[in-house]
């Protein structure tokens, strides 16, 4: 098929300012199918913001993005999400009114077919009826979704499925941020684009959380990583690039950038901070 | 010709009182990125000291200034250490409500001192004016430009010489790096809060002897128009507000010369909801700038509903049923038939602002859609009561949600601000399409309540009636809660962006919510209408928004029960203690700010 000719997601001359600064400063990359990139780079580099524009949640002042040889630049969030690009947020972005189920369900969202007839025009006020009247198709429906939450949240152990019923609130930072990772997987994302997930973690729960992305992985989930941790990055990534003030100043396999003396110097300048804080930390 | 230019020296001299009201506001808005709901409260108390300096004292012009706005100026220290300041570390639905029910209070305040009437404020100025050009100036006017602008300098200088003024500057640029640098942000806000305060009370002032009458009403429309010229200037930006002030004056004025007065509010929110639409962030703001990552699931508190069981919700409606074969007196019945119909209404507000988090300041109106379709339908079609009813609903679920859709895309407060507005737009529309509402004369001899053929007249039947409408509605939305919709809608509430990223759009989910939130809403519009047998453009107003509100806000926001429970209290309690009428709404701002501030989740929790 035509299709494999295309990396599953490819940015070119991506740029984004704020007033004066330029937060994201001509970025290219591909990233192939099944594989790990890293992004990594100090505070303020950039990163977070390119997630911004790659996921739709801000658009870009120059550039594209392709995602399996479609443009989708600009595209809004909601679309994004219907075509299978899902991600976490770096400061942990979960419903904390909701509970740990009705969080991951809203993962699933995208995937609501009975309940979501895809009328024009009438399809809303369609939806709003059959939530009411909850015809068999969507009891069984909402029950498919649930078995498979529950399977979502069996991959992180014990941790999250005695709780499934507390609000999100409720929760330590590190199981928010496991709920997070379960509600973009319940997503069935094609491309995953996770930030900093062992942000705050102690290394117990780190090991952990580099255990399941290894799996993800193998699996042959797409996905971008924006990690501090240098020591996850090295075991997990096939590629690295590292981001300085937007712009990327390397990229290569991770042993090679690690050596890069623009890399060092990136972080030696911008004092104790970013990785070199985490990895002296850790 | 010359009427041209008195028209444009008429708006120039309105625009420059707006102005005074919202430079406040802007200032407010740019240390605590806070819209203050009473701003037009402190206008109305400045208007007040004024009259009793002026009639009371025979204070001198200058005299009567400073007085005003000393006077003014603790009002606004109060509000700002006792309203506001305790909640600085509560979530950012509480300020809101805390500033709506502090406006209330000091409105009630005033009233029950005063007493409703309007008074005469007489200008102590010379009654003579001037030829300029074309047109007349007289020296009020010129009084009003020059506190205007004295004041424009005397903040301009504050701001940029003095010391806490600097501070004032950096903590409304970012808040958390002035804090860190040592800026007192309390002191900064005390600041800001007292010079907001004398200039809205001066301003309140000068319009009372521009128009020779205050009155307690001017309290709602100064908040609104102040708040209308900052969001066209673009919140928190002063000298924005100054332009924005400005050219609201102008619109009016000119709106005013073309088609009549009753349409100069019509202007204020029709170019309010343009703005809010086209350019958000007001007419000058930089480029486009998507807001900075929160932390997430502030804007309500975080609790855990109270469960009550179904037997005991079963037996509580079972007892209500019967009510009626129990020798109870026609007063109880038709106190509970209002508890009813409020909650129909409190039911519809708490799906919208409870569970969607859109705080609506003008459910009112969807009231008034559904009373005006159901009358006119029966009135004028013939169509049976029992119909019109469904199809005020109906409309209320179509018109409300169309009317409402441009605020889809605003948060927090910039909804309650449109929806207010909106509120405002929709009695003004009543008022003035003379052709279909009868305009201000209202409709009346609007047949009584009747289904299949059966005319509901004793006091008992419209209360099964009602009764047993409320329980439908009550049923069908707790069924919407356990669905997808549910969970979505309560998302969208908590976090917008997380759940636009997994594919929630917000257009979609907010206008759903709206059509079944319109539907109780008009229904209990509808029956109200027929029970009323006449109605006008005032009957359903903002007291009964922020009546709903109160209600919500006490049984728990998106609690269905705690909705209907609210309703029975605030509707029942006022009869039990035979509280007099003037002092009820007192009572129910106090009952907010006590809510806000010590029980913020309400009596059964947020769901
Ligand atoms: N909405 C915004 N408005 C203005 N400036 C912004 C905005 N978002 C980000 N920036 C700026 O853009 C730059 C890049 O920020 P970004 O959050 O992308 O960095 P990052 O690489 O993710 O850093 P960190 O490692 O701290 O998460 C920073 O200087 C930041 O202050
Ligand atoms: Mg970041």
């Amino acid at each position: 098929m035509a299709e494999q000719h295309y990396p599953m997601l490819s940015l070119r001359g991506l740029t984004r300012r704020f007033g004066g600064l330029t937060a994201v400063d001509a970025i290219d990359l591909d990233l192939a199918r099944g594989e790990l990139i890293s992004i990594i780079g100090p505070n303020g580099a950039g990163k977070t913001t390119l997630f911004n524009l790659v996921t739709g949640l801000d658009r870009p002042d120059a550039g594209t993005v392709r995602f399996e040889g479609q443009d989708i630049t600009g595209l809004s969030p909601e679309r994004l999400a219907a075509e299978g690009i899902a991600r976490t947020f770096q400061l942990g972005r979960v419903f904390g009114n909701l509970s740990v189920m009705d969080n991951v369900l809203i993962g699933a969202h995208t995937r609501l077919r009975a309940v979501k007839p895809a009328v024009p025009v009438i399809g809303p006020l369609l939806e709003l009826g059959l939530a009411l009247l909850r015809p068999s198709s969507v009891k069984a429906e909402e029950e498919r979704l649930r078995e498979e939450v529950k399977a979502i949240l069996a991959r992180f152990g014990e941790r999250l499925l005695p709780r499934i019923d507390q609000p999100a609130y409720s929760l330590s930072y590190a199981n928010r941020r496991r709920v997070e990772i379960a509600r973009a997987l319940a997503l069935k994302p094609r491309l995953l684009l996770l930030d900093e997930p062992t942000a705050g973690m102690n290394p117990t729960e780190t090991a952990e959380m580099q255990a399941l992305v290894a799996e993800l992985k193998a699996e042959g989930l797409t996905i971008l990583l924006i990690e501090h941790k240098l020591e996850m990055v090295m075991r997990l990534s096939d590629r690295v690039i590292v981001m300085d003030e937007g712009k990327k100043i390397a990229e290569g396999p991770g042993e090679v950038v690690r050596t890069d003396p623009k890399v060092i110097e990136a972080y030696l300048g911008h004092g104790l901070s970013g990785a070199a804080e985490q990895e002296s930390a850790a | 010709m010359s009427s041209w230019l008195d028209y444009t020296i008429n708006g120039l001299i309105v625009g420059n009182v707006y102005a005074l009201v919202a430079v406040g506001l802007a200032l407010i808005f740019g240390v605590s990125r806070l819209i203050n709901f009473a701003q037009g409260s402190i206008y109305l108390v400045g208007a007040y000291i004024g009259w009793v300096a002026v009639v009371q004292l025979h204070t001198p012009l200058p005299l009567t200034i400073i007085v005003v706005a000393a006077a003014a100026a603790v009002v606004g220290l109060v509000i700002e250490r006792f309203g506001l300041r305790p909640l600085q570390n509560s979530v950012r639905i509480a300020p809101l409500l805390a500033t709506i029910g502090i406006s209330f209070v000091l409105d009630q305040l005033v009233m029950l001192t005063f007493s409703p009437n309007p008074r005469a404020l007489p200008s102590q100025l010379p009654d003579v004016r001037f030829q300029l050009g074309g047109g007349t100036i007289g020296p009020l006017d010129l009084l009003i430009a020059g506190v205007g602008i004295t004041s424009a300098l005397l903040l301009f200088v504050f701001l940029r010489y003095s010391k806490l003024g600097w501070a004032v500057r950096a903590a409304s640029q970012d808040r958390d790096a002035a804090m860190q640098m040592g800026v007192d942000v309390n002191r900064v806000n005390q600041a800001v809060f007292g010079i907001a305060a004398a200039l809205g009370g001066v301003s309140g002032m000068l319009v009372g002897m521009y128009y020779n009458q205050i009155d307690t009403a001017m309290s709602l429309q100064a908040t609104l128009k102040g708040v209308v010229a900052e969001v066209v200037g673009g919140a928190g930006n002063v000298p924005g507000a100054v332009i924005g002030s400005l050219l609201l004056g102008l619109v009016e004025s000119y709106g005013v010369a073309v088609f009549g007065t009753s349409y100069r509010n019509l202007f204020a929110f029709l170019l309010l909801v343009v703005v809010l639409v086209l350019r958000p962030n007001g007419l000058f703001a930089s480029a486009r700038q998507a807001p900075p990552e929160p932390l997430t699931g502030t804007f309500i508190a975080p609790s855990r509903p109270v469960r009550i069981p179904r037997w005991a919700l079963a037996v509580a409606a079972a007892i209500f049923a019967v009510l009626p074969f129990f020798p109870v007196s026609f007063y109880v019945l038709q106190t509970l038939i209002n508890a009813w119909l409020l909650g129909m209404l409190a039911l519809s507000l708490t799906l919208v602002a409870g569970t969607v988090g859109q705080v609506s300041l003008g459910h009112a109106a969807l009231l008034a859609i559904g009373a005006y379709t159901s009358a006119l339908l029966s009135l004028t079609l013939s169509v049976p009561v029992g119909l019109a009813v469904i199809g005020g609903g109906l409309m209320s679920a179509a018109l409300g949600t169309l009317l409402i859709s441009p605020s889809f895309r605003l948060r927090g407060h910039y909804v309650s601000i449109a929806t207010l507005a909106i509120g405002e737009i929709v009695s003004l529309v009543i008022l003035n399409w003379e052709g279909v509402t009868r305009g201000p004369i209202g409709i009346s001899g609007i047949p009584p309540l009747s289904l299949f053929g059966y005319d509901l007249i004793s006091p008992s039947s419209v209360y099964w009636f009602s009764f047993a409408v409320m329980v439908v509605l009550a049923l069908l939305q707790g069924r919407l809660l356990t669905s997808h919709l549910g969970r979505s809608f309560r998302a969208i509430r908590d976090d917008d962006i997380a759940a636009r990223a997994y594919g929630l759009s917000l257009n979609r989910y907010k206008s759903l919510a709206f059509i079944f939130g319109g539907f109780a809403a008009g229904v209990s519009g509808g029956i109200a209408a027929h029970l009323y047998s006449y109605i006008n453009h005032e009957t359903f107003n903002t007291q009964q928004s922020i009546l709903a509100l109160t209600v919500v806000i006490l049984g728990g926001l998106g609690n269905v029960v705690g909705a209907i429970l609210g309703s029975v209290a605030l509707v029942g309690l006022p009869e039990v203690f035979r509280i007099a009428a003037e002092y009820r709404i007192l009572i129910y701002g106090i009952v907010l700010l006590l809510l806000v501030r010590f029980r913020p989740q309400g009596l059964l929790g947020t769901i």
